[in-house]
């Protein structure tokens, strides 16, 4: 609902911006800007409470410019529709290293200039503040979220499970799990619990014979699997006791946990890292507005303030040191971060170069793969 | 005007006679034009210039038109000549700094599945070589890109990759179609059939066919003796069952499929109340939904008035009287259904089995929700190919199939029944 109601008036509103490029003669600069106003699309539910607090707001208040909310699942298919057909109607998008790489490449999404990133508020220099690899030529780099698995105490009360290995182990915990369904980060997990070396992990995957392992492995589960399509759905087969365990984006079992008090148990082992940017879609005509968006996005107190609301571990060092506490529960944020040494033991760190230059062809093998 | 309506007797026609009907005729199919005009733009357009794209496929052709060239002569073994490696370095790295090469490699990409990654990883290493090459201010021809580029990636000295391109070259070209039926280009670059367990669109247009042949039957046996009975209830009842056909019909198909899902899913109604008189333990609740039942259960659902309302229309017109003559001679109620009523319903069943199929076999939102994996059907996957992959030109391929199948169908019912014994009362 909010998503189609935010393309119509974004549409209704590229086509405002179009009438509204040539000011009437005499008017003063900046006397519209009450209703200028971009879109920016992310995932929906509590992560996009979170970013709408972290800097949504801040930005409207700073600039005047409105930001709408659009919602979406991941994944370029959406911008390369719109780039192609030449109607853009979103702006800056919220996508993994991977995908704004891909995107970047197709000249589906604008360069950005590393000139723009703002310095850290000690007036710590970007090129050391931000993590390492978070920024790439169309991507600024604004998070590091993890893809886990999770299960729900009253439902499975039992031994717990510890290991990774464990979610594809229906002996010893039969029962249903739940998966995203895209191939990204459950290839890695079902490598990893196949028992291949994280360092040659996707050495292996670029092969014929891993590709066929990776599938293989899965077999073993999927009539088990109740694939989900959007974040916001795990936490909720959790509850429903619709599944045993399930893979989930860690800071949507963290909301679940702190904010609706579920008694859900998150499983670090083997947690798939990944790094989250911002990008921009080429075309857009609202350029200039979507460029000092994604720099106000970029400064250490907007993820620290996002990093307030959701367990996802900022891009830069400096925003690290602004998070301590949940911002309405008071829960310590840190214990739930990702990029927490305690939750770091057995991790693996997606490969985006990797993926930028695989995803579209695992995407096809994992569509098919599903379908037979 | 009036001289020209009445004229004198014995005066020649002004006009010969057809070209006096021709102005009326002519605004008669004026009436029709701005339905024509709709039908042309909104349908006939799209549709022809979608099932274009399952042959017209010039995207990797206008994006690396040298290498195309150089390529023309070579005759697909070993490796091309040395102006097919500088043709395509310079493009690659052309394509690269303007970011269209990304879009290039993705059309590639479906010719052979790696390609993609081959050539955005191996250009890549190419615009270094290049940049250095120029730094040095060395020679950069064909021998030099060959040199550079086997080193940078072996499979460029085999012929795989640059049959790859010429394939994804082809302007006109029967590779979707190929695709479609499971056929994916061999090391030698011929068309083998795909490895089973890549296979998945004929698979795939069985299943359509089977579950569309499955849900019409069953439709059949539900339908028919609900049709009946409206019939030949008095008008007043008959009304109000045929409200009750009617009543869903009009009912959003969203609504109808998600009350589905409230009902079937395994937290849901039924088996709530299976478990609640202990037929179930509630381990042991039954997977309803999200699978090949699902798409059954809703499916026929939804398209049951499709069949009810043509047998209903005719079996009215199907005069009582008939079957009473037969009772009365000596048959038995089975014999008078079989030999009397059942052929002359035939027209009905007919249309509304024709009908029922021909729209399940296209069917698309109901196994999308309710379908979970293994319900998908053949639509599912051309909606994918339209919205998420992007690849229209194989989209168009499966739909070109699958219009083609429904119309084969159309002709052999046309051959065995007859179109004209199709009645819809």
């Amino acid at each position: 609902m909010r998503s189609s109601g935010a393309v119509v008036l974004s549409v209704v509103l590229v086509a405002g911006c179009r009438l509204a490029a040539d000011p009437p003669p005499g008017a003063a600069p900046g006397s519209e800007a009450g209703e200028r106003s971009i879109t920016a699309v992310s995932y929906g539910g509590s992560y996009a409470r979170a970013v709408v607090r972290g800097y949504h707001e801040s930005y409207t208040e700073a600039t005047g410019v409105r930001v709408d909310l659009a919602d979406f699942q991941g994944g370029l298919a959406q911008v390369r529709a719109q780039v192609e057909a030449g109607v853009v109607h979103w702006d800056v998008v919220d996508l993994s290293v991977a995908e704004a790489v891909s995107g970047c490449d197709e000249g589906v999404l604008e360069l950005i200039d590393p000139a723009i990133l703002p310095a850290g508020p000690n007036g710590e220099l970007p090129e050391d503040d931000f993590l390492p690899e978070m920024n790439t030529e169309c991507g600024v780099g604004n998070l590091l979220f993890s893809s886990i698995f999770a299960y729900n105490r009253e439902v499975l009360t039992g031994p717990p499970p510890t290991r990774l290995a464990d979610f594809f182990d229906l002996e010893r915990f039969p029962g249903r799990r739940g998966v995203r369904r895209s191939p990204e980060a459950i290839l890695e997990m079902a490598l990893m619990a196949d028992g291949v070396p994280k360092d040659r992990l996707y050495e292996v995957l670029s092969t014929p014979e891993g590709l066929e392992r990776v599938f293989r492995k899965l077999d073993t589960i999927k009539d088990q699997v109740v694939w989900w399509d959007t974040s916001a759905q795990a936490p909720q087969l959790l509850a429903d006791g619709e599944v045993l365990m399930t893979m989930a984006a860690n800071g949507r079992i963290f909301n679940a946990q702190v904010l609706e008090g579920q008694p859900f148990v998150i499983v670090w082992d083997g947690q798939v890292l990944n790094r989250g940017q911002l990008a921009v879609v080429a075309g857009t005509p609202r350029l200039e507005d979507a460029m000092r968006f994604v720099q106000h996005a970029a400064r250490a107190e907007s993820m620290a303030g996002v990093g307030r609301y959701i367990a996802y571990s900022p891009a830069r060092y400096s925003a690290e040191k602004l998070i301590d506490r949940h911002f309405e529960t008071g829960t310590e944020m840190w214990p739930h971060m990702p990029t927490n040494p305690a939750n770091m033991k057995n991790y693996l760190m997606t490969d985006w170069q990797w993926w930028a230059d695989h995803g579209d062809e695992m995407l096809e093998r994992f569509a098919a793969w599903l379908a037979r | 005007m009036t001289s020209q309506e009445s004229p004198s007797v014995g005066q020649p026609p002004a006009r010969p006679l057809w070209r006096r009907a021709l102005g009326p005729r002519l605004r008669a199919a004026g009436l029709a034009l701005p339905l024509v005009a709709f039908v042309s733009v909104t349908f006939l357009g799209p549709m022809l210039s979608l099932l274009t794209k399952s042959f017209h496929d010039p995207e990797v052709a206008d994006a690396l038109p040298e290498t195309m060239a150089a390529l023309r002569g070579w005759d697909g073994q070993g490796t091309p000549p040395d102006e097919a490696f500088a043709a395509v370095a310079r493009e690659f790295v052309a394509a690269r700094t303007e970011r269209t090469l990304g879009r290039t490699a993705n059309r590639v990409n479906r010719v052979v599945s790696g390609m993609r990654s081959t050539i955005m990883g191996d250009s890549r290493e190419m615009v270094d070589a290049a940049a250095a090459a120029e730094a040095a201010g060395a020679v950069t021809d064909g021998a030099f890109w060959r040199e550079t580029m086997i080193a940078i990636d072996p499979r460029w000295g085999g012929p795989e990759p640059w049959r790859a391109l010429e394939a994804a070259g082809q302007r006109f070209t029967a590779r979707h179609y190929l695709k479609a039926l499971d056929f994916e280009r061999g090391p030698d670059g011929g068309y083998v059939r795909a490895p089973e367990v890549w296979r998945i669109y004929v698979p795939l247009f069985w299943r359509t066919f089977l579950v569309s042949l499955g849900v019409t039957l069953l439709c059949l046996v539900i339908g028919y003796p609900v049709a009946h009975m409206i019939a030949n209830s008095p008008p007043k009842r008959a009304n109000v069952l045929l409200l009750l056909v009617l009543l869903p019909f009009w009912t959003s198909l969203l609504v109808r499929t998600t009350s589905w899902i409230v009902l079937l899913q395994n937290q849901g109604i039924v088996n709530d109340f299976l478990v609640a008189i202990g037929l179930i333990g509630d381990e042991g609740r039954i997977a309803m939904i999200y699978n090949m039942t699902g798409t059954f259960i809703a499916m026929t659902h939804v398209l049951l008035p499709f069949l009810v309302l043509p047998l209903y229309s005719v079996m009215r017109s199907v005069p009582p009287a008939y079957m009473n003559a037969a009772v009365s001679l000596g048959a038995t109620p089975f014999q008078a259904l079989r030999r009397v009523y059942w052929p002359q319903t035939l027209p009905g069943v007919g249309a509304g089995c024709l009908l029922t199929f021909i729209l399940a076999i296209g069917y698309y939102i109901t196994p999308a929700l309710v379908g979970g994996q293994s319900g998908q059907l053949i639509s599912n996957m051309i909606a994918y190919h339209v919205q998420t992959s992007l690849n229209w030109g194989l989209a168009a391929a499966l739909a070109a199939l699958l219009l083609g199948g429904v119309t084969l169908l159309y002709v052999v019912y046309d051959r065995l029944v007859g179109i004209d014994r199709i009645g819809l009362g």
